[in-house]
C-alpha cells in the first residue's frame, strides 16, 4: 500500500560484505561540518498514527520511530549499507541458520534502564504474538518456533535464546539471506517491557526507546515534539536539540510557509500542482534534493483472464506502452522502467533492454495471438490524481494497437479487492498502491507480488502469475547466506526477474523519483534528504547552519 | 410544553439511533476491510483470521451492532484501526478548536450578513441592494476551499496581516472564521433583507415615521429588533450548515478540529473515526435544532409549541 516504507540504494555493495567471523565496528560516522544545537520545524498533513515500532507501518511514522528506537542492525546514514547498530558485532554460522549478536554495553532506554538481550527477545516475541496485531509479524517467519508463537500456541519463540545479558542467539528453520535486513526494520526495534505493560495499547502514544531523540510533547492534532536524548549511546548524535512536527498542514500551505522561512521541511513534499513552478524557479529549485526510490509502477495482466492467458498478448501490451510519454504526464517525476526491480536495487539487470516501444510489432504479436482486430478489456486504476491521467495515457497507447481498455477508476480498497480475486481485474495500473520495498533486497519484490504465495485470494499478486520453477529458484537464492557469495545471489535474482519479463505478467512503466525540499539553513549531505530508509529526512544526522 | 419537549426528545433519540445504524453500516458497505488494514500487506490468511476473531468482526451484523450500541451508550466510540487510539479521546482533544471556530464563524456571519441585509432592505431596489444580493449569492455559492485559499494567499502570504494557518491566538482565528462565515453570511443577508422589508411594511413603523422620529431611530429602535428576532432563532439550525463548511476550512487552515480529523480519516478510510465524528456532529445538529425550536416561542410569541 502507499503508506509503506520507501528505500533507495545509494551504495551498490550491500551489507553482507561484513565477514562471517565476528567483526568490531565503530559507532556511526560524524560529519565534521555539523554544529550541534538548534531546532527545526517539519510539517505534515496527517496525524501521526502511532509511534509503536511494532505497529507503525506508514512512511510518515517509519522514520520518526527510527529516531526514537534502535535495532540490532541499521544502515549507514543516507545509504543502504547495513551496519551493526545496537549490536557491537555478530556471527553467522556456516550453515546460515544461526545468527549470534553481541550487544553494546551501556545502552540505556529513555527511562534510564539499561537495555539487555532479554529486551531484544521480548520485543520480537511481542511483534509475533497475535495479541499485538502487528503488521510486521510475517517478517520473522524464518525464526524457529514462529508457527506456534504466531498462532498463539506458544508464549515465545523457541529460536531466540538469551545467552548472557549482552548476547542473543537466533536459530532459523532455513538459511535466510535477508535476516540481517529483518533485524534492521522497525518491527525488530527494542522496547522496554515495563513501559509497554504500563501503557498497554497506548504505548504508541507514549513511546520509550533507546533512540537519538525522545518524545517531549504530543498534542493531539497539533504537534509532536522530539527532544535530544542527552544519554544517547552514539556519542555526538543527534545534532539537533529539538524537532517540532506540526500536524494538519496542507502541502500547499506548507510550501507557502517554507517560502516565508517559517518551516524547514514540508514533510509531504512538493504538491504536484506547484511542482513545475518550484522547479522552474532557480532559487527554489536549489533547495530541492532529488533521489531514487525503491519503487516500480506497473500494469498487471491477469493470466487467468483471456486473452491475457496468452503470453503474446502480454508482450504486445508491453510493447504498446509509450513510457517516456507517461513519465512526461507526471512532470518527469519518474524514470521509465523495463523490469520489476528499480535500478538502484541490487540485482537490477543492467544489461536487460526490456521490450522496446514498438506499436507495429505489438500489433503483429496480437495478430499472431489471434486478435488481429484487437479486443475489449478493463483497466482498473485508483481514482486519485495522477493515476486516472496515467491510465488514460495507457488507454490511448493500447487503442493504437486495437485494444479497447475501459478505465475503472475506483477507491484504493476496491482496486486492491478486485486484484485479489482470481478473475477480478484483467488489468490494473498499480499507481498509488504499488509495491515499495520494505528493505533493499531483491527478494522483497518477488514473493507477495510475483510468486505463487501471493497468487491467492486477497493476495497482492494481481497478475496471478505463478511459476513454480521460479519459486524454487527464489528459495535457492535466499538460502545463500554467505556474504562472499552475495554477487552470485544477486545474479540469480537478476535471472529470475528477466525470466519473469519473458512471461510478461507485468508491463513495468516507471520508477518514481523522490523530491525533498528544505529551508536554506538546513545542513548535511544531500543523501540525508533522500535517505533510503528515512522519509523525508534522516532526523539523527541533519543539522542547521545558523547555530552559534 | 412539557409534552412537546418529551416528544421532541424522543424523536431526537430516534434520529440518533437511525444515524448510528447508518454509520455502523458503513463498516459493511465500505470496501476497506479493517482487519486487512491492521494486518498489513504481508499478513498470512491465518493472521488475518486471528485478528478478525480478536476484534469480534467474525460475529453476525446484529451482534456487532448490539455491542457497538452498548459501548456507545457508555460513551465508548471504539478504537481507530489506523491511529490505534480511542476515537473519543481523539474527538475530545479536537472539540474545543471546532467549537471556537463555530463561535467565530457565527459572529462573522451575523455581523456581515445582518449588516448586508439591513443595508439592502433600506435601499431596496437600488444598485446597492442589487450588488449586495449578488455578493451574497457569490458568498453562498463560492467553494469554501477556494475562498479559504484566496483569503490565505492575500491576507496572510501577501499582506502578512495574519499567520499562514495554524491555531493558538486570536489572529489565527480570524481568517478561518471569515471563510466559514461568508457562506452563512449570504444566507443571513437574504433572510435579514426579507425580514426587514416585512417589518418596514408594518403599520407601527409608519406610525413611528408619522410622529416625526428620525429615520435612523425608526430603523434601529423599532424595526431592527423585530426583524432580527426570527433570524436569531435560526442559529441553532445553522449548526448543520456550519459543520459541512468546517470540514473543508479546517483542512485548509490547519485548524486542529474534528473537521480536519474526519477529512484525514476519510482519506485513510479510518472507519471508526468517520463513524465517531458523524455521530458527534449529528448529535450537535439534532441538539441545535431542538434548541432552536425551544427558543423560538420565547423570541417570537406568535410561535406556539404543540
Amino acid at each position: 500500500m502507499k503508506r509503506i516504507l520507501t528505500t533507495t540504494v545509494a551504495a551498490s555493495a550491500l551489507a553482507l560484505m561484513i565477514g562471517m567471523a565476528s567483526t568490531n565496528v565503530q559507532a556511526e560516522q560524524l560529519d565534521p561540518n555539523a554544529k550541534p544545537g538548534g531546532e527545526i520545524v517539519i510539517t505534515y498533513k496527517d496525524d501521526v498514527a502511532t509511534l509503536d515500532p511494532a505497529i507503525g507501518y506508514d512512511w510518515q511514522n517509519w522514520s520518526m520511530i527510527k529516531s526514537l528506537f534502535d535495532g540490532l542492525m541499521d544502515y549507514e546514514a543516507g545509504t543502504t549499507t547495513l551496519r551493526p547498530d545496537m549490536a557491537e558485532s555478530y556471527e553467522i554460522s556456516p550453515d546460515g541458520q544461526t545468527f549470534t549478536f553481541k550487544l553494546r554495553k551501556g545502552v540505556k532506554f529513555h527511562n534510564g534502564r539499561e537495555m539487555t538481550a532479554e529486551d531484544v527477545k521480548y520485543s520480537i516475541e511481542r511483534v509475533v504474538n497475535p495479541a499485538t496485531q502487528s503488521p510486521g509479524q510475517g517478517f520473522f517467519g524464518s525464526i524457529k518456533g514462529y508457527e506456534e508463537a504466531a498462532a498463539g500456541k506458544a508464549d515465545g519463540l523457541s529460536g531466540i535464546t538469551v545467552v548472557d545479558p549482552l548476547t542473543v542467539k537466533f536459530e532459523l528453520t532455513r538459511p535466510d539471506a535477508t535476516f540481517l535486513h529483518v533485524m534492521a526494520i522497525n518491527f525488530s526495534h527494542v522496547v522496554p517491557k515495563e513501559e509497554v505493560e504500563k501503557y498497554g495499547a497506548d504505548f504508541g502514544k507514549h513511546p520509550v526507546g533507546t533512540g537519538a531523540f525522545k518524545l517531549a510533547e504530543w498534542t493531539l492534532g497539533q504537534r509532536v515534539v522530539f527532544e535530544k536524548n542527552p544519554d544517547y549511546w552514539n556519542t555526538g548524535l543527534p545534532y539537533l536539540n529539538k524537532i517540532t512536527f506540526e500536524i494538519g498542514q496542507e502541502p500547499i500551505v506548507a510550501l507557502l510557509r517554507l517560502q516565508k522561512g517559517e518551516i524547514d521541511v514540508p514533510g509531504d513534499g512538493i504538491p504536484p500542482a506547484k511542482f513545475q513552478e518550484v522547479m522552474s524557479d532557480p532559487a527554489q529549485k536549489a533547495r530541492v534534493v532529488e533521489g531514487g526510490q525503491l519503487h516500480t509502477g506497473y500494469v498487471t495482466m491477469n493470466v487467468n483472464i483471456p486473452p491475457f492467458d496468452n503470453v503474446k498478448v502480454r508482450q504486445a501490451v508491453n510493447m504498446a506502452i509509450n513510457k517516456d510519454r507517461i513519465v512526461q504526464l507526471i512532470n518527469n517525476r519518474a524514470v521509465p522502467a523495463n523490469q520489476p526491480l528499480p535500478p538502484s536495487m541490487p540485482g537490477y539487470a543492467k544489461d536487460y533492454k526490456g521490450y522496446p516501444y514498438d506499436a507495429a510489432k505489438a500489433k503483429e504479436l496480437l495478430a499472431e495471438a489471434g486478435h488481429a482486430d484487437g479486443f475489449e478489456t478493463d483497466l482498473y486504476v485508483m481514482n486519485t490524481d495522477p493515476n486516472p491521467r496515467i491510465a488514460q495515457g495507457i488507454q490511448q497507447d493500447l487503442a493504437a494497437i486495437g485494444i479497447k481498455a475501459n478505465i475503472q477508476a475506483l477507491a484504493q480498497a476496491n482496486v486492491i479487492a478486485a486484484g485479489g480475486e482470481k478473475e477480478g481485474a484483467p488489468m490494473i495500473w498499480s499507481g498509488g498502491m504499488a509495491w515499495i520495498a520494505d528493505f533493499p533486497d531483491p527478494s522483497n519484490f518477488y514473493g507477495p507480488i510475483l510468486g505463487c504465495g501471493g497468487a491467492v485470494p486477497g493476495g497482492w499478486n494481481w497478475s496471478w502469475y505463478c511459476n513454480e520453477d521460479l519459486d524454487k529458484k527464489a528459495a535457492e537464492a535466499d538460502s545463500i547466506v554467505d556474504p562472499a557469495k552475495a554477487d552470485e545471489r544477486y545474479k540469480m535474482w537478476s535471472d529470475i526477474y528477466v525470466k519473469i519479463m519473458e512471461d510478461a505478467p507485468w508491463a513495468p512503466v516507471f520508477n518514481e523519483q523522490r523530491f525533498t525540499m528544505k529551508s536554506p539553513r538546513m545542513g548535511g549531505a544531500d543523501n540525508l534528504y533522500v535517505d533510503p530508509v528515512h522519509i523525508p529526512v534522516n532526523y539523527d544526522h541533519v543539522y542547521v547552519n545558523d547555530v552559534q | 410544553m412539557i409534552a412537546y419537549l418529551c416528544r421532541r426528545l424522543f424523536q431526537s433519540l430516534l434520529i440518533l439511533l437511525g444515524i448510528s445504524i447508518i454509520t455502523f453500516a458503513l463498516l459493511y458497505l465500505l470496501p476497506a476491510d479493517p482487519v486487512r488494514q491492521i494486518a498489513g500487506r504481508s499478513a498470512t490468511p491465518a493472521t488475518v483470521e486471528s485478528i478478525r476473531r480478536q476484534l469480534g468482526l467474525d460475529q453476525p451484523f446484529l451482534v456487532q451492532y448490539g455491542r457497538y450500541l452498548w459501548n456507545l451508550v457508555q460513551g465508548d466510540l471504539g478504537r481507530s484501526y489506523i491511529q490505534r487510539s480511542e476515537v473519543s479521546e481523539l474527538i475530545v482533544a479536537r472539540l474545543p478548536a471546532t467549537l471556537l471556530l463555530m463561535v467565530g464563524a457565527i459572529v462573522c456571519e451575523l455581523l456581515i450578513g445582518l449588516t448586508m441585509g439591513l443595508l439592502a432592505a433600506v435601499r431596496r431596489g437600488s444598485a446597492t441592494d442589487q450588488s449586495l444580493m449578488v455578493a451574497s449569492f457569490v458568498g453562498v455559492s463560492a467553494p469554501q476551499f477556494v475562498v479559504g485559499l484566496l483569503l490565505l494567499y492575500v491576507f496572510a502570504v501577501r499582506l502578512n496581516w495574519f499567520p499562514i494557518g495554524g491555531y493558538g491566538t486570536f489572529s489565527h482565528l480570524i481568517l478561518p472564521s471569515l471563510t466559514v462565515g461568508i457562506l452563512g453570511a449570504g444566507w443571513y443577508a437574504r433572510m435579514m433583507r426579507s425580514s426587514m422589508i416585512d417589518v418596514l411594511r408594518q403599520d407601527y413603523i409608519r406610525t413611528a415615521r408619522a410622529k416625526g422620529l428620525a429615520r435612523a431611530t425608526v430603523l434601529i429602535r423599532h424595526a431592527l429588533p423585530n426583524a432580527i428576532l426570527p433570524i436569531v432563532a435560526m442559529i441553532g439550525i445553522d449548526v448543520g450548515i456550519l459543520m459541512g463548511g468546517i470540514v473543508v476550512v479546517e483542512s485548509v487552515f490547519g485548524w486542529p478540529g474534528i473537521g480536519q480529523l474526519v477529512w484525514q480519516a476519510i482519506q485513510r478510510v479510518d472507519i471508526p473515526i468517520i463513524m465517531g465524528v458523524t455521530l458527534v456532529s449529528a448529535f450537535a445538529i439534532v441538539l441545535g435544532n431542538l434548541l432552536a425550536d425551544i427558543v423560538a416561542p420565547f423570541i417570537d410569541p406568535r410561535i406556539k409549541l404543540r
